[in-house]
Formats: C-alpha cells, structure tokens, sequence
C-alpha cells in the first residue's frame, strides 16, 4: 500500500507531446511508473514515447483505461485540462503548471464539487512537484532517486524542500511511503488535511511529515484534524520565519495576510494541538527519527 | 499587482459606481487648475502612492481655497510617504489626485476578498467605515458582515440587497446600493481582480452613495489576459530590484538582513533563510531561480543579489531536481570569475550529479566555501558574514 498511486495505476500525460511533457513522461517512464498514453489535442492516432496519443480524456479512458492523469499544459489552459479529466472520470490528476490565475482555480473547485463525493477527481497542484509513491510509481517532476521506500507519508507545499526532507531521511535510513506536493498556490486542489486524512487510513505509513509554509489557513486546519481525528503522529515544520507580513514569498500562496499567518503562530496552534514540530528545516530528518523511535 | 485609487475608480465608474469629481495633476499649477475646474470651495487633494492608511500618513489633505491647494501639493509632490503598508522606506508619490469636497454622513466599510478556506470571494462590510477593518475585526467583529459567493452563479441580488441591509442604507438607496456592489463583482470577475476594498464608501447630505476610496490588487497569474490592466502598472511604486528580478524571470524579496541568498524553489529558500537566523544572521533577501537554472541565469542572479551594497557573504542553496549539480557548479563557478566577487561565497549543493558538481568548485581554485547539509551551510555563511564584518570594523579602526 501507499496512497493515491503505485505500480498498477494507470496514467496518462496531458499535454503529452510538449517539450516538458515528453521530458517527465519519460523520466516516469524511467521510473517504473504505468504510463499507458497521453493527450494532445489534433494528435489523437500518433504514437509518442511508445505510447498511444489520444484528442480526448475520455477516449483515454475509454481505451487504455486511464485512472490517473498528470497535467503539464501552459497556465491559459490547464483549468480547463483539469475538469476535462474529471468529467472523464479520472479518479487521481496532479496538476504541475504554476501560474494559473485563482478565478480559474475557483471555477475548477466548484466544478469539481458538483461530482457526488465517490465519483469526484481528487486534485493535488496546481504549482507542485507532483506525487511519488517510492520504488512504485512516480507521478511528478521529482528527482526519483532521493526518494527511498518506507512507512513515512510526506505532505508538502514546496517542491524542493520536499526533496531536502526526503534526503535528510534517507541519510538516516528512513523511507517514505508516499510523498505529495499540494503545491504553493492560495488555491489548490487538496489541502494538508486531505491527504492526512489518506495517510491515516494507510496502513503502510505510521508517521506523517507536514512541509507547511506561511500564509492561508491549510496547516493549521489540518492540525485540528489531526487532533480531533488522527491516531498516527503528525510532525511540522513551516517555513518563512523571516518572512515580512504582505510580501509574497516566490509562491503565490506564501504571503502573510491576516492574523495566524505567520510561522511563528502556525507554531505555536500547532503545537498546542499535539503536532510535534521540527526546530529547524535541518531536523526535519531527524524529529521523525525521534518519532519513530518512541513507537 | 497593485493600481492607483484614480486608475481604480476610472474603472469602477465604468461598471456604474458613484465617484466625487476629480482629476490628476502632477504639479501644483495643474492641481490649482483641476481645482478650478472642478469648481466648488473644498478640495481633496490626495497622493497617489501604492499604499491604504494614506491619510494617517499625512498624504490627504483638505483644501478650502487654491491657495492651500498650491500649497498642499507643493509639499506632497516628490514626497516619501510612510505608513505601515509601504514598509519604512516608504513610497514616492509622484501624481496627486484633486477631487470634489464630499458632505458626508455616513461612512461604511465594503471590499471583496478571495476567501482561502471557503475557496470562494466573499463580500466583506460594516456600517463602522472609515477605519482600518483588522482593527474593526479584533475590537468588534460582530460588526462587520461576511457574504460569500458561489463562483458558477455569481453575486445574486438578495446577496447584494443582504449587505445593503447590514451596511444600514436607507430603502430608498437600495436600487443604487445593489448597481454598486454588483458593478463592483462584475469589475471584480471581468479583470481577475484579487482585492477590492472602498474605504469609506459614503452616504452624502444629498442621499448619494459614492466611493470616497478604492483600492484595486489584481492576480499577477492573470495579467496575461488582462493587457488593459498591464498597462496601469506604475514602476515607481515597485522596489526596482523586484522588477529587474521579474523581468529576468527570478523571484526577489529584499529584506534587511546581510546574508544574500540563491536558492531553487520557494519553500527551500524560505527554509534556508529561517536556518540563517536560527544561526544567528540575517538574511539580505529571498531569492528562487527556479528550476532551470543555466549558468547565464545564475550570473544575473548572483549581480542582483551582489547590487545590494549591504551584502557581507552569499549563500548559494541548490538542490538539484531537474537540474543537475554539475550545471549548477559550473554556472556558479563562471559568475564568480566574472564578476570579481569580493565577499565570501557558501555553496551547498544536493541531488542530481552532487559529486561531479562538488569537484567542480572545488577544482576551480576559487575560494569558495563549501557545505554538505543545510545546517552547515547556514552555520558558515553566518561566521564568514561575522569575520567579515569584524574585519571592516577592524580596517575601519
């Protein structure tokens, strides 16, 4: 087990046929991940990478029996990529494209409300590194190797402090079950709480790092779900401790805009709700370390 | 990005909002000469700065004849104007904005926000206007109203008519109340506006509804749609180093510290500038060159943060994904000889190709401080940044 996908998951490419989409497909591909075709509108009938090019989501459904779907299409259109693979009934897309604007994220959410909640997408992105489930399938931009196989679940916003957590773990023999980028964008298709919610109910995974970062409520919302519904511990660490309130942080989500969103206070909620929380981003590895070994 | 309250309101007059009279000067001549034209014998005349709290600042001020308006902006003109939104350096005021006196009554607090829980806009107002609403919202949040909207059916009448309600506008402002809010969502949805605030939206001795402000942001992610918008970019109220970062596709925050910073993505370098003070620096600034770092990039990267005089070490952090440390190492190695760096340089280098990008910089004979781990890495920039400093004092002693 692992959550959201592993070696059978059937994926597919949107905006397959680009120079960054043939790029990561293949490292997928690379990777073990089961890529079974991709989309490119105009295309339908090629063969890209091997691989059966598809017009539609649904014929990729429909004929390879696409279940997850990974969007690389330029920020003008990736909205609409994101609920043509939900009305297709994909059940798992990641979305890696930064920049689309927030209208468009709310459009995408309310669309993907609509679904009744067994039949509904689950979305994680837009602007992250993607999901990797370690030595099983990798749906993202993420650099495989750095990633061992083990019983940490990891959540984050960042794509490359993501990585550096996963590497200060692997320095000290830990694995991970499975890693998510939520990415770093006020709008975003799965919050920290969701996939806390997928890592509790896995039995593989027996800790959880949460990569949270200043701005917007998620962290301190997924720590009153850990609280109130988590048997699992749940360890944190958030970044900007430096950061000045109303200035944006690189992501369009990292800005501090109202009380409680600072690092400082998403702290000290955190912690009084039980969430073991990480000194420094440097001990990251070695607080679920220290977790571990009280189980 | 943000705009002008005059930019804001020349638009929201578009969508059927009630303005004052008014026009732009940036001279005192011209603002005598609006003031004429406008007529009257009471004038505002206001600095157009990026910033709210402008009056607290000292940057609105009440004119009762052209004389005092001559005067008033003779003295904002070319003014620094500091509140607590600008930061302590403060912003430019480069145009002044002349508007008809208003006789108010009333003075009410609306705006539309992006709601990040709910994941909706929400509509946000108080019959209590005039002053800032965080504070309205610590000392009495049960005055302030909160409607949100479902974005697939848009603001509905009766949501509108709800808020006219709880700002306390009389019935028979009613019609002219529900054009406004809803002038101000379609605004809001046509020009991918992220924030929307009218501080005060007034009612006047004649039973009008005017806004006396507006300030309008707009999602950066949408501009690519929005040309129109684009072009109302003022440059001068943005820190020059942000803009000359944007252009070359980089992300720069300037900060007050002394540590300058390179680092790929932005939740590592929010992580390795939190290392530096848990170390006991400062860091100089926020800086991601994103992903695809190539050695030209990380030249233009290392000038920008090195054009910050205050600068006493760099600290470069890369963890290498779709890059490649060996890239990294060269493009870093190349900068530093051309640009004759004088400061202590730290790199820390991780992921892909980490060993070949180690022996680079070290082959290089460039004395260049290396580090293995985040911690190490901040842990020497600070005691380079701390020799370095105690060495000027000592030249300077």
């Amino acid at each position: 087990m692992a959550i959201l996908i592993d070696e059978t998951t059937r994926i597919i490419v949107q905006g397959f046929t680009g120079k960054i989409g043939s790029f990561h497909a293949q490292d997928m591909i690379n990777y073990g991940s089961n890529v079974v075709g991709g989309i490119t509108p105009g295309k339908g009938g090629q063969t890209h990478l091997g691989l059966p090019v598809f017009n539609t989501v649904k014929e990729a459904v429909q004929q390879v029996g696409a279940e997850a779907s990974i969007i690389f299409v330029p920020p003008a259109f990736a909205a609409d990529s994101i609920m043509e693979a939900a009305d297709a009934g994909i059940k798992y897309c990641v979305a890696i494209t930064d920049g689309i604007p927030t209208q468009d994220m709310m459009t995408v959410k309310s669309f993907l409300r609509r679904f009744p909640v067994g039949q509904r997408m689950m979305l994680t992105g837009p602007n992250c590194a993607g999901t990797i489930s370690p030595g099983r399938a990798m749906l993202g931009i993420m650099p495989g190797h750095i990633y061992m196989k083990g019983n940490v679940g990891i959540v984050g916003r960042s794509g490359t402090l993501g990585y550096e957590a996963a590497d200060q773990m692997k320095r000290l023999g830990i694995g991970i079950s499975t890693s998510v980028g939520i990415g770093g964008d006020p709008i975003n298709g799965s919050s920290h709480r969701d996939i806390l919610e997928k890592f509790e109910a896995d039995p593989e995974t027996k800790v959880i790092l949460m990569i949270g970062e200043i701005g917007g409520p998620q962290e301190v919302e997924a720590g009153m779900f850990a609280k109130a519904h988590m048997t699992k511990p749940v360890v944190a660490y958030i970044a900007g401790l430096t950061a000045p309130e109303g200035r944006r942080m690189g992501h369009a989500g990292a800005i501090i805009s109202s009380a409680g969103e600072s690092a400082a206070e998403k702290v000290a909620i955190l912690k009084d709700l039980g969430v073991t929380i990480c000194s420094t981003p440097a001990a990251m590895g070695e607080t679920v370390a220290a977790v571990l070994a009280r189980m | 990005m943000d705009i002008h309250e005059y930019q804001a309101k020349e638009i929201l007059s578009g969508y059927g909002v009630k303005i004052a009279e008014g026009g732009m000067a940036y001279s005192p001549e011209e603002a005598v000469q609006r003031a004429r034209d406008i007529g009257g014998h009471i004038w505002a005349v206001k600095a157009q700065v990026h910033s709210g709290a402008r009056g607290k600042a000292g940057g609105i001020k009440i004119c009762k004849t052209h004389d005092e308006v001559e005067a008033a902006a003779e003295a904002l003109l070319g003014k620094r104007l500091v509140t607590h939104q600008t930061g302590p350096a403060g912003k430019v005021c480069g145009r002044l904005y002349i508007e008809a006196g208003t006789d108010i009554v009333k003075e009410l607090y609306f705006c539309f926000l992006v709601d990040r829980s709910f994941e909706r806009i929400v509509m946000v107002g108080s019959a209590q206007g005039g002053m800032e609403i965080e504070e309205l919202a610590k000392n009495n949040p049960e005055a302030i109203t909160k409607i949100y909207i479902e974005p697939a059916v848009g603001l509905q009448d009766y949501q509108a008519r709800e808020m006219a309600f709880a700002l306390g506008l009389e019935p028979e402002l009613m019609s002219h109340a529900v054009k406004t809010i809803k002038g101000c969502y379609r605004a809001l949805r046509d020009l991918d506006v992220s924030m929307l605030e009218i501080n005060p939206l007034v009612v006047t001795r004649s039973g009008e509804l005017i806004a006396l402000d507006a300030k309008m942001g707009f999602d950066d992610n949408a501009l690519f749609r929005q040309q129109k918008i684009s072009e109302l970019r003022d440059k001068t109220q943005e820190d020059p180093r942000e803009m000359a970062a944007a252009d070359r596709g980089l992300s720069y925050v300037g900060l007050d510290g002394d540590i300058g910073c390179m680092i790929n993505g932005a939740g590592l370098a929010m992580a390795t500038m939190d290392m530096i003070k848990l170390a006991g620096g400062e860091p100089a600034n926020f800086l991601d060159v994103g992903g695809g770092a190539s050695a030209e990039r990380t030249e233009k990267a290392f000038r920008l943060v090195l054009a910050d005089k205050g600068v006493k070490a760099m600290l470069v952090n890369i963890f290498a994904g779709i890059n490649r440390c060996d890239w990294i190492a060269e493009g870093v190695v190349e900068a530093v000889r051309k640009i004759d760096m004088k400061i202590p340089l730290i790199v820390r280098l991780s992921g892909t190709n980490v060993e070949e990008g180690r022996r680079i910089i070290a082959e290089s004979g460039l004395p260049i401080i290396t580090a293995e781990t985040l911690a190490e890495a901040a842990e020497k920039a600070v005691q380079a940044r701390n020799e370095a400093v105690a060495k000027e004092a000592a030249q300077g002693a």
